[in-house]
């Protein structure tokens, strides 16, 4: 069972659904090039043999009992990360995405800014972009949108290759969105008046599978994604009835 | 007027029969068949007291009983589908909260296993 060590634990997340053609090898690039650093794989009940490659690969693996979705796989590693006793975690996708070459730098930028949260912006410095043309618009809305919300701009909402620290790490065990988690978060950090970072980073070509945003979904996306921002700026924070 | 009251009257006490029915063939909770017990008694004391749906009527600036009656049986529902909205989210959420609390329990009983049978084999 992967434990927290040293001063500073850091552990590597990835949410995995469906992805036995990407997750070995991105969990391969992550332990050849931070071999120190515990991975775990939060399997979100896949149908083809996630946990099977995962485990092969060296990951420690939990497999929710039914499809969560994207949030309920991150925010159940965030309990973990968090029951463990992890200062640290980054977050990375299962499909090969997000390059491991950059988990030193979200690192070494959440030890040394003290920001609750940093996001690996592929706009930052014209790192590879490879996002489709409809997920592009809804990332040029939403940068607009959340520079008026947050007062502060944000080149990459949508980013999922973040870490944060253990005070973000509590308030995401407790609470996290459940569908497209990476916007609502940042409006759940500004409430707290937490602190984001971007550092730049260059996404991938997917190495197996296809994206689950299509077209009509992106419409669905802005929609749900806007209407949790409203929900999140008017949420009561004094309720305590959420588990 | 009399036909849409008798109508009104024979659905609330089919609803009744209905919920009750099903709490009895434990298809449906006691704490859940309230909403629905509290509309469909609101709906028969209200078809069989014109006076009273008469007074809701000129409450709401209408005079239509039947148009009254029907605003009365939308709001109604409307109500009782949001309580159950509520309902369903909290639900979810204890779902959700109890499948990662099993996926980290059986992690954590997995780990344990293997650690026991790692001590027995020394």
């Amino acid at each position: 069972m992967i434990q927290a060590t040293g001063d500073r634990p850091l552990m590597i997340l990835i949410p995995a659904f469906n992805e036995e053609g990407a997750v070995g090898t991105v969990i391969g690039e992550v332990r050849a090039l931070y071999p120190e650093l515990p991975i775990l794989v939060v399997d979100d009940c896949s149908a083809d043999g996630t946990r099977t490659v995962a485990l092969e690969a060296g990951a420690d693996v939990i497999t929710v009992p039914y499809h969560l979705g994207l949030g309920g796989c991150v925010q159940a590693g965030y309990r973990l990360a968090y029951d463990l006793g992890f200062h640290y975690v980054i977050r990375l996708d299962g499909d090969g995405q997000h390059d491991p070459a950059y988990v030193g730098l979200i690192r070494d930028t959440l030890f040394r800014s003290g920001a609750q949260m940093v996001i690996g912006s592929r706009y930052i410095n014209g790192g590879g972009k490879h996002t489709s043309f409809a997920r592009g618009i809804g990332i040029v809305f939403f940068r607009w949108f959340l520079a008026i919300i947050l007062r502060k701009q944000v080149h990459d909402p949508t980013s999922g290759y973040v870490g944060v620290n253990r005070q973000a790490l509590e308030v995401f065990a407790r609470s996290f969105p459940l569908e497209y988690p990476e916007i609502e978060a940042l409006v759940v950090l500004q409430r707290l008046t937490f602190r984001f970072e971007e550092v730049p980073v260059k996404m991938r070509a997917r190495l197996a599978g296809t994206s689950s945003i299509t077209a009509v979904r992106s419409f669905y996306y802005v929609l749900h994604v806007l209407l949790g921002v409203v929900v999140n700026i008017l949420k009561y924070q004094g309720s305590t009835r959420r588990p | 007027m009399d036909r849409l009251l008798a109508i009104i009257a024979c659905f609330s006490i089919l609803l009744i029969g209905v919920v009750l029915f099903n709490i009895r063939r434990a298809h449906i909770r006691v704490e859940y068949s309230v909403s629905w017990l509290s509309a469909a008694f609101v709906l028969f004391v209200l078809s069989q007291s014109p006076w009273l749906l008469g007074q809701f009527a000129s409450l709401i600036g209408l005079n239509s009983l039947p148009v009254a009656l029907l605003i009365l049986i939308g709001a109604l529902f409307l109500v009782v589908f949001f309580r159950f909205s509520v309902v369903m989210s909290d639900l979810k959420d204890a779902n959700i909260a109890l499948t990662q609390k099993i996926a980290i329990l059986e992690y954590q009983l997995n780990a344990l296993h293997e650690k026991l049978q790692a001590s027995d084999r020394k």
